[in-house]
């Protein structure tokens, strides 16, 4: 056994043990708390599964950002024990996840033995895509239709969050009570968090990295700033907001139909203008990112009206 | 082994003797406040000691500042949230009467 074998032995052990407490804890608090370390240890398992884009995202998203937002759904619920559903919707869901998770297996299992996967065409391709990192090319060019439909999945996140405060922008919930030590340490961190923000953005041409974890990262301090006491992306009226969260989402619609107007199919980067492309499509995804990651959190704070 | 490897072995298991007192002190300590004092030594001085066992190692000097960077960032956090902490558990004991007033005055708050 060597000593890595051993490493990936404990974190795939501890990632069962901390999903059970996470599922079978008796206050919603705990559960919450084991739910933010499996989302650090899977990223921890991505990391040594040779897949850094993947456990930035899942570290900042996963277990960052989602870790607040049901830590502050918890706070509103009130902490306590558990509540237990009646005996057969526990049965049912029981039955749906063993269903679900067996036609994953399944899936799995019949997938196409193929050496390599399409490592080996997206290798090939990699001239025409206009970046040099292979995530990245997959993500924004080869397989940019997927991204699009992700950032209208958040998107939606978004206009439920609208929906349920049955208002257009965030304005109106007052923010959290200052925190003194917070905002002095915001002012010394904010700076550098940008900074890395914008360095995976950059990063995400030819190394791990991109829009997701870029975004993540400052929608991470919007968070945090609006935490601190400060309006944060709530300052944004109810237009500029709103363009700031459609942008990604139209930036993939124009270079779709720019594609399709240069003569070729939808979303068909032409040769020689890859780069630029994806490089306004990556920085206006990466904004909308941010600032809608930011938004579900400020959004989801009660309305002092009771409503929301 | 070089000097420099027993070196880097030596901080690496000071670092993990700190680390290991400070998760026994999280297991065992009876209250918060207690447990965020131990917490807060893991975080510090074990983090200290492995970043400095891999910044001796890391052959450049960008590097090794890059790994003492983090280091800082991680004191900042853990300094910031273990305020945070302490501070939510000491409006606690004072609303549950289990001491007369907090040390820390806050005003205005209402973040129970």
């Amino acid at each position: 056994m060597t000593p890595e074998f051993v490493l990936d032995l404990m974190i795939g052990l501890a990632l069962v043990v901390v999903a059970w407490a996470a599922l079978h804890s008796s206050e919603l608090f705990r559960g919450v708390i084991f739910y933010i370390v499996f989302g650090m240890l899977i990223a921890l398992g991505w990391v040594r599964l040779g897949s850094p884009d993947i456990a930035l995202a899942e570290a900042a998203i996963g277990a960052g950002l989602t870790g607040a937002l049901l830590l502050d759904a918890v706070r509103q619920m009130g902490y306590g024990p558990t509540r237990v559903e009646s005996t057969p919707l526990r049965v049912a869901a029981a039955v749906v996840g063993f269903c679900v998770t067996g036609m994953l297996v399944w899936a799995v299992l019949t997938l196409p033995h193929a050496p390599g996967g399409l490592t080996v065409d997206v290798l090939a391709a990699m001239d025409r895509s206009g970046v040099a990192h292979p995530v990245t090319a997959v993500l924004l060019n080869f397989r940019g239709y997927d991204t699009w439909l992700e950032l209208g999945v958040l998107l939606i996140a978004m206009l439920s969050i609208l929906a349920l405060r049955r208002r257009w922008s965030l304005a109106g919930g007052s923010p959290p009570a200052a925190e003194p030590l917070l905002g002095a340490a915001l002012s010394l961190l904010l700076a550098p968090a940008l900074l890395v923000a914008i360095y995976l953005l950059a990063l995400g041409a030819y190394g791990p990295g991109g829009a997701f974890q870029a975004g993540a990262v400052a929608g991470a301090m919007g968070v945090l700033w609006y935490l601190a006491g400060n309006r944060s992306v709530a300052a944004l009226g109810g237009v500029s907001m709103r363009l700031l969260c459609m942008g990604g989402l139209l930036a993939f619609w124009v270079a779709a139909v720019g594609g399709m107007a240069a003569g070729g199919r939808m979303l068909q980067l032409p040769p020689g203008w890859a780069y630029a492309v994806l490089l306004v499509v990556e920085v206006t995804v990466t904004v909308s990112i941010a600032v809608i990651l930011a938004a579900l959190f400020v959004g989801a704070r009660p309305l002092p009206d009771g409503r929301g | 082994m070089s000097l420099l490897d027993w070196t880097t072995a030596g901080l690496l298991s000071a670092g993990g003797f700190f680390f290991l007192a400070g998760t026994v002190g999280l297991l065992r300590f009876p209250d918060t406040l207690s447990r965020l004092h131990s917490l807060t030594k893991a975080d510090n001085i074990g983090l200290g000691f492995v970043v400095a066992a891999l910044a001796i190692q890391a052959g450049t000097l960008a590097v090794a500042l890059k790994l003492v960077l983090i280091w800082l960032l991680a004191l900042l956090s853990s300094a910031v949230s273990a305020y945070l902490i302490g501070g939510h558990v000491l409006r606690e004991m004072v609303d549950r009467g289990s001491i007369d007033r907090a040390p820390i005055q806050n005003e205005d708050h209402d973040d129970a």
